[in-house]
């Protein structure tokens, strides 16, 4: 029975279920399937704190939602098309996030009083018409792939468990996905255990045949691949982006890295990617804590390694002494801040951009540090490779500032050519650079302003160094207060100096007279909401900052150069006050600090407001 | 080392600061005994490290013609953790006090010692905090009256070489500032550990806790407060060797005897390698408050895999999977996984 095919230029899916349903791998193999296909994706995951809340509750719902285009996206989509309920919780957890005539398809096994009760619905809202501006489609998704496993030789709970891969199955059918990768992934995954393999691959074709049969669905749907750059992609979260980059960064320095890492959401997975890679001559050390991590960082740097450590905001406000001693040593540290909703421990999983104070001015003394921040998922890659070549070329601590979205979402990444990424090799000091061959540890290199490079082992350099004030050039403890002052100024001037590209001003029309500026994760929605702006006629140039300290060069001049400068922020207002400070720039500042990221469609009806009023 | 050794002396080690502790700290004695000693490591000194936190001992590096870092309080085995499993090559000196090491730092001490990390971990313990000008320390005795303290100390103190055990030290000793003799013996069997090295060295603060351990100086007392420690010979002490530790049967720990009411052959008989680390933690609490039978030289030393030869093995062995180059191997990884292309 042949169905109906019909285009669609975008769609939003969530998959949502239980903590313990298989929900996040499901949605990745949906979006693996989707990639292969070639249509622009953008992902979302969406899950609780806790590792297994009590199943069949509210706050035990875990989600994750794809959003997949014939051209290119720059968000996960502010709200789903397709709304896959695995039980009442999950339904119940999202349906304030669909709009009226979105898909649902709910597995109807899970509807009991039992499940009912606990997240307080009275009656089925399956039965009572609560769900009539919706496309409901019930679909008893456990008993049958239950019933599709009844031969295999498997327990009824691992049968059970294999709901997800029939619900993978039916939407792999109803979006026409290929799937060949996904019967590669099962037999991969399961491989100690064929019986699981089988088991899984049947209940995966058993969703795709009842798609194709079951008159529930009349048409099947398709999404043209998108029109993209030439080349090679793969799929990456931002936590596998900074990973990989700071590989990159070692292979392209030539130096061993050395990360010192404490667990912590959602830094995390950084420790458990750079872990696998020791082949590169990556060491990874799972310190005591937040400050040995940072010491053991610190201390690689000091014997030639590239130091790294990967943390959270929690885990920056310990940090932060160790990072005045790397300024004050004026050693390379890179510190990788996925900032999460804080203060305190916040609500851990999920996002905010409300560490940029931190990072800029939370250290004791005059401590400026470089700061950068990637934009989104792909973008990590490159923004590793950035903060490492601030550190090496000024020996400098450098912040970069990611954070849970950009970490756990995931997009299409262009794959790089190894030659063509930047060249981070350093030279270490090897002469002693004063006369009658003494060293002076502190003379600087008059353009960068970086001091030498020294490792131990070095004969005729040995030299002391710490955290007292010291002389210029020779290093040596120092209380004379005009060698103090120009010391400060001096580690100021060296970030000051630090080279950084221009931002780029986004402004098709050339007439816009309000010009959008972010920095970090914001950059997707503000892009999708000027996007929208200008597809109805508006004109809105859009500005996103990579470096946040020091600022761009030509950030003065492009701010000049509009009559209204909005900044929308996941915070209070961090950058928006720095601009202010900075420029004395009238800016427009527009906060939200929900633990989500904007959607598109909240900034364009905002903007709208400023350009129509400007 | 690959390089011969350049023969060096003491004067070698002096760097070329002043030094400024108070005049008659202990300090400058330790100072002495570790210029003197290490001409004798063999190493050249670019191959020397000295890290240190913060406090009066902490000043130490800089005094020594090696390389140094003075860092922040507490933070030194972490720091030099660091430094140690990147770099094999180097010997790594940790040098810090009672209220560096015990205090603040007390976890990275811990730490550096149950991983085994190969550093040689000097604690200066004067009882107090000396930079701070008088505050009591983690070691000061309960009830000791100080700045912070003026109606006496409600804490309990730690008992370092415990504390070290405790934590699974691979080596353990302790010495005194002012027995030169016996302060290189005990640098030296450290420096020759491979693995995490911990010496409690008693040091006296003439400004603000003078005369500590004078119990253990003064040629009155001194012989019947200290129990030498040799390894393989009996634990006999006194002036004409009149007392001995016995393991009574049926009792958990050691205990003092004079020699003449015991048999010969319950003597204990030091054994620095015994696995079971309760031995040495029984010697250890042997003083009592006023410091009488006091152990000084090795408690410990066993042998066990060190963290940073682990981890070395960990990235040589994946190293030498290495198909290509770097840079190709690289590119592997880049475009490993599931990747389409786009024409």
């Amino acid at each position: 029975m042949a169905k109906e095919t019909q285009q669609l230029d975008r769609v939003v899916i969530r998959f949502a279920g239980d903590s313990g349903d298989g929900m996040q791998l499901t949605g990745d193999r949906f979006t693996s399937e989707t990639a292969q296909l070639g249509n622009d994706i953008s992902t979302l995951p969406n899950f609780p704190a806790e590792i297994r809340a009590p199943a069949g509750t509210l706050p035990g719902v875990s989600s994750f939602q794809v959003h997949f285009a014939d051209f290119d996206i720059l968000t996960p989509g502010d709200a789903p098309n397709v709304l896959v309920a695995m039980n009442p919780a999950a339904l119940k957890a999202n349906l304030t996030d669909l709009p009226r005539g979105a898909t649902i398809i709910v597995n109807t096994d899970e509807f009991t009083k039992r499940n009912l009760v606990k997240v307080g619905y009275e009656k089925s809202p399956l039965d009572d018409g609560s769900l009539a501006s919706y496309h409901v489609h019930p679909v008893a998704l456990t008993s049958m792939t239950v019933g599709a496993l009844a031969d295999h030789p498997i327990s009824k709970k691992d049968a059970e468990r294999a709901k997800n891969m029939f619900a993978l199955g039916m939407l792999s059918w109803l979006y026409s996905r290929p799937h060949a990768s996904t019967l590669e992934f099962l037999r991969k995954k399961f491989a100690a255990r064929p019986e699981l393999v089988a088991a899984n691959i049947a209940a995966f074709e058993a969703g795709w045949s009842f798609g194709e049969t079951t008159e529930a669905f009349a048409v099947r749907y398709e999404v043209k691949p998108a029109r993209m750059h030439t080349g090679r992609y793969r799929n990456i979260t931002g936590n596998t982006g900074l990973a990989l980059g700071l590989v990159a960064a070692g292979v392209r320095a030539k130096l061993p890295v050395v990360l010192g890492a404490y667990p912590i959401t959602p830094a995390s997975d950084i420790l458990h990617e750079l872990s696998k890679h020791k082949k590169f001559g990556v060491t990874t050390v799972q310190a005591e804590d937040e400050i040995a991590a940072a010491g053991i960082a610190l201390g690689a740097s000091y014997g030639g390694s590239l130091g790294i450590t990967t943390t959270s905001g929690p885990g920056v406000a310990l940090k932060s002494e160790t990072i005045s001693l790397a300024l004050m040593l004026e050693l390379p540290l890179v510190v990788i801040d996925v900032q999460r909703a804080g203060p305190s421990t916040g609500m851990p999983t999920k996002t905010e951009q409300a560490d940029l104070n931190m990072a800029l001015y939370g250290r004791h003394g005059e401590a400026p540090v470089a700061v950068i921040a990637p934009r989104s998922p792909a973008d990590c890659f490159d923004a590793a490779i950035e903060a490492c070549r601030i550190a090496l070329t000024y020996r400098t601590p450098v912040l970069l500032l990611s954070d849970g979205y950009i970490a756990n979402g995931s997009e299409p990444w262009l794959l790089p050519v190894v030659e063509d990424l930047p060249d981070l090799r350093v030279e270490f000091a090897s002469e002693p650079n004063g006369e009658d061959g003494k060293f002076l540890p502190y003379l600087r290199d008059p353009e960068t302003l970086a001091r030498p490079w020294a490792v131990p082992g070095t004969p005729g350099l040995e030299h002391r160094i710490g955290g007292l004030e010291k002389k210029d050039i020779t290093g040596d403890i120092s209380y004379d207060p005009a060698n103090h002052d120009f010391m400060v100024r001096t580690r100021a001037a060296r970030i000051e100096r630090i080279r950084v590209e221009d931002v780029a001003v986004e402004d098709p029309s050339g007439q816009a007279k309000v010009l959008v500026l972010g920095w970090g994760s914001t950059f997707g929605p503000i892009g999708a909401a000027c996007r929208d702006l200008r597809q109805r006629g508006l004109n809105i140039a859009q500005a996103h900052l990579r470096h946040l300290n020091p600022l761009p060069a030509n950030l003065s001049q492009v701010l000049g150069a509009y009559d209204k400068v909005v900044i929308p922020e996941m915070n209070l207002g961090q950058l928006a006050q720095l601009i202010r400070g900075r420029f004395g720039t009238d800016v427009i500042a527009y906060n939200q600090v929900r633990g989500l990221p904007f959607t598109s469609s909240e900034l364009a009806a905002m903007l709208e407001e400023v350009v129509k009023n400007v | 080392m690959s390089s011969v050794p350049v023969q060096l002396s003491a004067k070698d080690f002096k760097s070329d600061q002043e030094v400024r502790w108070c005049p008659g700290c202990g300090d400058y004695a330790i100072l002495a005994a570790m210029q003197g000693f290490l001409p004798e490591l063999g190493i050249n000194r670019e191959k020397i490290v000295f890290v240190s936190g913060i406090g009066c001992s902490s000043r130490f590096p800089y005094y020594l013609n090696t390389y140094g870092m003075h860092s922040i309080h507490g933070r030194a085995p972490a720091i030099a953790t660091g430094l140690s499993v990147s770099r094999p090559d180097l010997s790594v000196w940790v040098v810090t006090g009672d209220g560096d090491a015990l205090s603040i730092g007390g976890n990275h001490l811990i730490h550096a010692l149950r991983r085994n990390v190969n550093l040689k971990i000097l604690l200066f313990n004067n009882k107090i905090y000396g930079l701070t000008k008088g505050q009591y320390s983690p070691t000061s005795e309960l009830g000791k009256i100080t700045k912070s303290t003026p109606y006496g100390s409600a804490d309990s103190p730690f008992n370092p070489i415990s504390l070290a055990l405790g934590a699974e030290a691979s080596f353990v000793a302790r010495t005194i500032d002012s027995d030169r003799k016996h302060l290189q013996s005990v640098l030296r069997a450290a420096a020759e550990h491979e693995g995490s090295a911990f010496v409690e060295i008693y040091q006296n603060c003439n400004i603000f806790n003078d005369g500590a351990f004078d119990v253990l100086k003064d040629p009155e007392t001194r012989d019947a407060y200290l129990i030498g420690l040799q390894h393989g010979e009996p634990i006999t002490f006194g002036k004409d060797r009149e007392w001995c530790v016995v393991h009574p049967p049926g009792a958990f720990g050691l205990e003092v005897r004079r020699t003449s009411e015991v048999d010969e052959r319950e003597i204990v008989v030091h054994d620095a390698t015994v696995a079971e680390p309760a031995y040495a933690f029984a010697l250890s609490r042997l003083p009592g408050g006023d410091l009488r039978h006091t152990p000084i030289g090795v408690f410990r030393s066993v042998g066990r895999p060190t963290y940073d030869a682990i981890v070395q093995e960990q990235v040589a062995t994946a190293q030498a999977k290495l198909g290509g180059t770097a840079e190709e191997e690289l590119a592997n990884l880049l475009n490993a996984g599931d990747t389409w292309s786009i024409d």
